[in-house]
């Protein structure tokens, strides 16, 4: 019962806030590693270099495919973006459904910038489908494709840190981002532009996916102090002898 | 057809989601049946996946691009293993063999080389981060590793202390992050389920 008050309280806070967000847009916080992906976009285009996205794993059957679906919000945004490069952006996945989605949201991207003519369904490839092979598959791209800025986001595991290795050797930018606590630790200790915890979720606001994107972060906001002042009256009471 | 598809999605997964909450039996059996067609769908996904994947390698030795031999191995390996799995089942010796004898070695080995690469970006780490929080991150860890790691004379004297001092603020972040992510999660999924984000039909 208490987890449908908390989905249907979400849903009204997150329906309201982005009714609300519709004329006054937020303020965001500064996050350097979206900072720095918006400059590597641009450069890319001016350069005439790729943008490799790797979209992890995240299968779309589990809760770990919610890192996967942030991940295409912001692959949306950032096909659009780089549409008119002369070399289109390539997306790896390690799952095939995700892989399928990718093309969707790579051609959905071209055709709001008026380019669709310009998408090719190579640039969205399914890697591998192991953890391994997905790894094996994804580090080629980085090498040989001209590939200028890596953002790896979503569901990873340890074999993230051999694309975070073959990024730095060939002295690619990276920003990366994953829902899972060993590759965070990994691209924490391996990457230039860690995003550590829910920053993965704040990726559609910081590159323009829309008021909604920004109202998720707000009712985040929101519940998160809920969850803070509910964990703090629970340690009270346990502490005054209430056991529950 | 844009709007047909977000209909389609959105009622799918209303119906799964209201299935978890009210277990009725009409629920139940509607919500059993939208996840076999999912699964079923899925699987059809895979195949197309790998037929991406041929077709993406056969593009890059048709145009002679770099390693593109790599791609004609990937491709005759992946139709000798297909065909094999086919005809004989995939309990046959061969295919047995494939797996023991190639594929997980292959991955061993990758594990292997993900090992010293850890070891090597902790070792970058200091160089390319030298603030307090990387100092931390790298002596907990190597506290952490001493404390917990097997040793010829038994377990390292106060490795307890450690586990619990150490291990209290790590489980604490731990959980903290994933409360982030389960909150992202959910807001995530509810943007899906309301067809505010669309990553299918094309929108």
């Amino acid at each position: 019962m208490f987890a449908l008050i908390l989905v249907l309280f979400t849903a009204v806070l997150l329906l309201i806030i982005t009714y609300l967000r519709r004329k006054s847009p937020a303020i965001l916080r500064r996050i350097e590693a979206y900072e720095r992906l918006n400059r590597v976009v641009g450069l890319a285009v001016e350069n005439g270099t790729r943008l490799h996205i790797s979209l992890g794993r995240g299968n779309l059957f589990t809760s770990r495919g919610a890192s996967a679906l942030a991940g295409l919000a912001m692959l949306r945004r950032l096909a659009e973006r780089t549409s008119m490069s002369d070399r289109p952006p390539i997306v790896t996945s390690g799952d095939a459904s995700l892989s399928i989605l990718s093309q969707d949201t790579l051609q959905a991207g071209y055709r709001a910038a008026g380019a669709e003519d310009q998408y090719r369904v190579s640039t969205g490839r399914l890697a591998g489908l192991t953890p391994f092979s997905y790894a094996a598959g994804t580090i080629p791209v980085t090498r040989d494709e001209m590939v200028s800025a890596n953002v790896v986001i979503g569901d990873f595991g340890s074999e993230s840190a051999l694309l975070v290795e073959a990024a730095d050797r060939e002295d690619i930018h990276l920003i990366a981002a994953s829902d899972n606590l060993s590759a965070q630790s990994i691209f924490y200790a391996s990457a230039q532009d860690p995003l550590i915890g829910e920053e993965l979720f704040a990726s559609g606001a910081y590159v323009g996916a829309g008021v909604s994107h920004e109202a998720s972060l707000q009712v985040q906001d929101v519940l998160r102090w809920l969850i803070i002042l509910a964990i703090g009256v629970g340690a009270l009471l346990k502490l005054m002898g209430f056991n529950f | 057809m844009r709007v047909f598809t977000a209909a389609v999605a959105m009622a799918s997964g209303l119906i799964v989601l209201l299935g978890y909450f009210y277990p009725l039996d009409a629920l139940t059996q509607l919500r059993v049946m939208l996840t076999d067609w999912a699964i079923i769908i899925a699987a059809m996904a895979v195949l197309i996946g790998i037929a991406n994947l041929v077709f993406t390698q056969m593009d890059r030795i048709r145009t002679r691009q770099k390693n593109g031999a790599y791609g004609a191995l990937l491709v005759l390996s992946l139709i000798v293993t297909f065909g094999f799995g086919l005809v004989f089942g995939a309990e046959n010796q061969f295919m047995r063999l494939a797996m023991d004898s190639i594929i997980v070695p292959v991955e061993t080995s990758l594990m292997a080389i993900l090992a010293v690469t850890l070891v090597y970006a902790s070792i970058r780490l200091l160089r390319r981060r030298a603030d307090v929080m990387t100092v931390i991150f790298l002596l907990v860890a190597v506290v952490f590793l001493i404390a917990i790691m097997p040793t010829p004379i038994g377990p390292v004297p106060g490795d307890w202390l450690v586990i619990q001092f150490a291990g209290m603020f790590s489980r604490g972040g731990a959980r903290g992050l994933l409360i982030g992510i389960a909150l992202g999660t959910l807001l995530t999924g509810l943007r899906v389920l309301f067809g505010i984000d669309r990553p299918y039909g094309g929108n």
